[in-house]
């Protein structure tokens, strides 16, 4: 008797092996709602186009919330194998050698094809280390967009099919607009520090850092308040935030600025390009929206140059075994290929992050059919990055955002001038810099 | 006070084993590591980790910010604990008055605690947002531009008003309870002498209702200080420009958004003393002048 219930559980034993046959390889994101839906379909539907690994994709919140997560994780050795940190968490990854695995190298293990001359260089120059290697793998990237009310446009007496290409054409549409009642606000921004400071820098080909933006090494500095158009522009703002032309959206990606802009009360909204979806969903029946590339300032020399990228890509966790690896290295591989990243950045506004993915696209005939969703493609693409628009990658960066929030703030409420705000992000921002420089040598 | 005597110390150890070994995992532990991680500093990963002596708290000092989250703690704290004592008094004075319909108004009264912390903030986030709230426009109406994004004021008085909310609830009952204490022969023999309604409330009513009073400060004081957490993630996330930066909130912000582990352990640990400095001036100070 004792013998057969053994062999039972011998038997069992075999055949749940043979069911786990596939092996489980775990990835932690931060896309809720309707991306989230659509991960997960992308994610089942690898699962069914082979049968070695399984894919299992956990939703774990904010971008903050989820990299914390998986450093927490990291710590008590349960790692997730794949996770999505959004672009501003990249210097943090990047320093910590030993917790991550490189997907340059990670491919090259895996023998699985892989050629990194194939992504967007605006895209994968962000996440590329000083010698060239591929530390992460895009998934969803975007870039900030104008977006403008045609329907406002044409009440003001404006061409609506004519967005302001100059800050100086901005300026003056918005005031013709408030003086015919139009609307009452000109525009209005998410993103703060990422629209109207970073990507203002790159699109005007200034730099924000010393050691080209941070891509240097750990020893760069911040440099916004020596950005003189930098400076000009974050006057402006504060001018036009008094005589109605600006409105302030709120903090870190700017809660009340969509709101604003769907209600009809600001008549511009810049954002990023992956809010189209939400901006079409928002606006449908109440007015026609229109595109355009971010405004410039004319007398800057080299603007417009190139916008940069924000969004996130997927690192690799170190600590899990071989077996498991090849199957990271062969999903990372799916995900990058044309049908599936085409299908994803046509659904989300994200950018297609391979030249392959943007060429189906325009086979397919997708951009032709949309108006406005190549705009971002077009605004990273203008010129070649130089030095100044490859992006940037500074230790502790996400405090360094909370103090481009607080400095604008107090801009705003006229506590203090552009210059004094800028300079203060700069010695508040190297303090923070240089402790993640002591703390990572 | 009365003792009881254990014959088996064994016995006595095996009681209280259940709680020594609660607050030895989740006090004593981890504050031991908070204690520890002060003096170090470490990147996020965990993969170095160096001593720093007392670096941590020198940066914290001479930190402006954190200066500044100290400062609008005590604004904070002060205005929640006043405003949450003084509206429940009031409230509780009312009901105290009203004859048949005070248990029904009780009952309202006592809604708001059982609302969680996180909804709560929402609420007034929603009442006050500059764009879609009703009483922002309101008090356009009225010639105030309230824009709580911007101004640092007028976020503290939100963040100030929806952390108090909740808490009225909790002080009225006590409040209620402690007037139904005071016998009201005291109250009509001060009457009958000629005092007048003023008079009574400040020379019987409030010292008669002091050690509810001071219970009630002490738990609205810790209240605001370490529980007000969910209302500001919820509101202003500290903002404008830190003007709503309470301590606990920074200490989450750096952390565990930002990761700097050794700054957010060196804050947790000023926490820890500025703890145990109020329990020893409440209870060896105010409590010499509380009348029994």
């Amino acid at each position: 008797m004792m013998r057969k219930v053994l062999l039972g559980a011998l038997m069992l034993g075999t055949s749940m092996t043979a069911a786990q046959a596939r092996t489980t390889i775990t990835w932690w994101h931060a896309m809720g709602g309707e991306l989230g839906q659509k991960l997960d379909q992308i994610v089942a539907d690898y699962n069914k186009s082979q049968d070695k690994y399984t894919v299992v994709a956990t939703y774990k919140g904010s971008y903050p919330e989820t990299m914390t997560a998986a450093i927490a994780a990291f710590r008590a050795h349960k790692q997730p194998d794949i996770v999505q940190v959004f672009e501003v968490g990249t210097g943090t990854m990047m320093a910590a050698k030993g917790a991550v695995y490189p997907v340059y190298k990670l491919m090259k293990d895996a023998g699985e094809p892989f050629d990194p001359k194939g992504f967007l260089s605006a895209v994968v120059g962000y996440y590329t280390d000083t010698q060239g290697n591929m530390l992460s793998m895009p998934f969803n990237s975007s870039t900030p967009i104008l977006y403008y009310n045609k329907d406002i446009f044409k009440k003001a007496g404006l061409d609506p099919n004519q967005p302001p290409k100059t800050w100086r054409e901005l300026e003056a549409d918005s005031k013709k607009i408030i003086a015919s009642g139009a609307a009452k606000c000109g525009f209005t921004s998410g993103w703060i520090s990422w629209v109207q400071a970073e990507n203002f820098s790159a699109w005007h080909n200034q730099p924000i850092g010393t050691m080209e933006n941070g891509f240097g090494g750990l020893g760069a500095r911040l440099v916004f308040g020596k950005d003189k158009a930098l400076v000009q522009h974050w006057t402006n703002l504060a001018k036009w935030q008094k005589d109605g032309v600006f409105q302030y959206g709120g903090p870190v990606g700017g809660n009340d600025a969509p709101p604003k802009f769907y209600s009809g009360e600001c008549a511009i909204y810049m954002n990023s390009s992956a809010s189209r979806a939400g901006v079409l969903i928002n606006t449908k029946g109440k007015f026609e929206v229109g595109y355009g590339m971010l405004p410039y300032y004319a007398d800057v020399k080299g603007a417009p140059q190139n916008t940069i990228i924000g969004g996130a890509t997927l690192w690799v966790l170190a600590g899990h075994d071989k077996a498991e690896y090849k199957g990271v290295a062969n999903f990372l591989n799916y995900l990058a290929s044309a049908p599936v990243q085409a299908d994803w950045s046509q659904f989300s506004g994200y950018l297609p992050i391979t030249q392959a993915a943007y060429e189906l696209g325009q086979k397919q005939g997708y951009y032709a059919k949309n108006p406005g969703s190549d705009v971002g493609i077009k605004e990273i693409t203008l010129n070649t990055p130089t030095a100044n628009s490859k992006g940037l990658r500074f230790g502790n960066y996400v405090q360094v955002r909370d103090i481009i929030d607080q400095e604008f703030q107090k801009l705003l409420a006229g506590k203090q001038d552009a210059q004094q705000a800028l300079d203060n992000i700069d010695s508040r921002g190297n303090k923070l810099i240089a402790e993640f420089e002591a703390a990572n040598k | 006070m009365k003792r009881t005597l254990f014959r088996q110390r064994a016995l006595a150890y095996l009681l209280i084993a259940p709680q020594l070994a609660v607050t030895a995992i989740f006090f004593l532990w981890p504050t031991g590591q908070a204690i520890v991680q002060s003096f170090q500093q470490e990147d996020a990963f965990g993969l170095h980790t160096s001593w720093v002596g007392l670096a941590n708290y020198r940066a914290l000092f001479s930190d402006p910010t954190y200066i500044q989250a100290l400062g609008v703690t005590v604004v904070f704290t002060v205005a929640v604990t006043l405003s949450a004592l003084v509206v429940a008094l009031l409230l509780a004075l009312a009901v105290d008055r009203l004859v048949r319909s005070a248990t029904v108004y009780t009952t309202l009264l006592v809604w708001p605690y059982a609302v969680a912390p996180a909804v709560v903030g929402v609420l007034w986030w929603f009442l006050f947002n500059p764009t879609i709230g009703p009483l922002p426009y309101v008090l356009e109406q009225m010639g105030y531009q309230w824009d709580h994004s911007l101004h640092g004021t007028d976020a503290m008085i939100l963040v100030v008003i929806a952390a108090a909310w909740p808490q009225v609830s909790y002080n009225f009952l006590f409040f209620v309870a402690g007037l139904q204490s005071i016998p009201a022969s005291m109250r009509e023999a001060a009457a009958i002498d000629g005092a007048g309604p003023a008079k009574r409330f400040f020379t019987i009513t409030l010292p008669l209702l002091s050690p509810t009073t001071f219970f009630l400060a002490v738990v609205n004081l810790v209240y605001a200080m370490f529980n007000t957490f969910p209302v500001i993630h919820a509101t202003t996330q500290g903002g404008p420009a830190g003007a709503t930066d309470i301590l606990v909130f920074k200490v989450y912000q750096d952390g565990f958004v930002a990761l700097n582990l050794g700054s957010s352990a060196a804050q947790s640990v000023v926490l820890l003393v500025i703890v145990i400095a109020l329990t020893a001036i409440q209870f060896g100070w105010m409590e010499r002048r509380v009348q029994y």
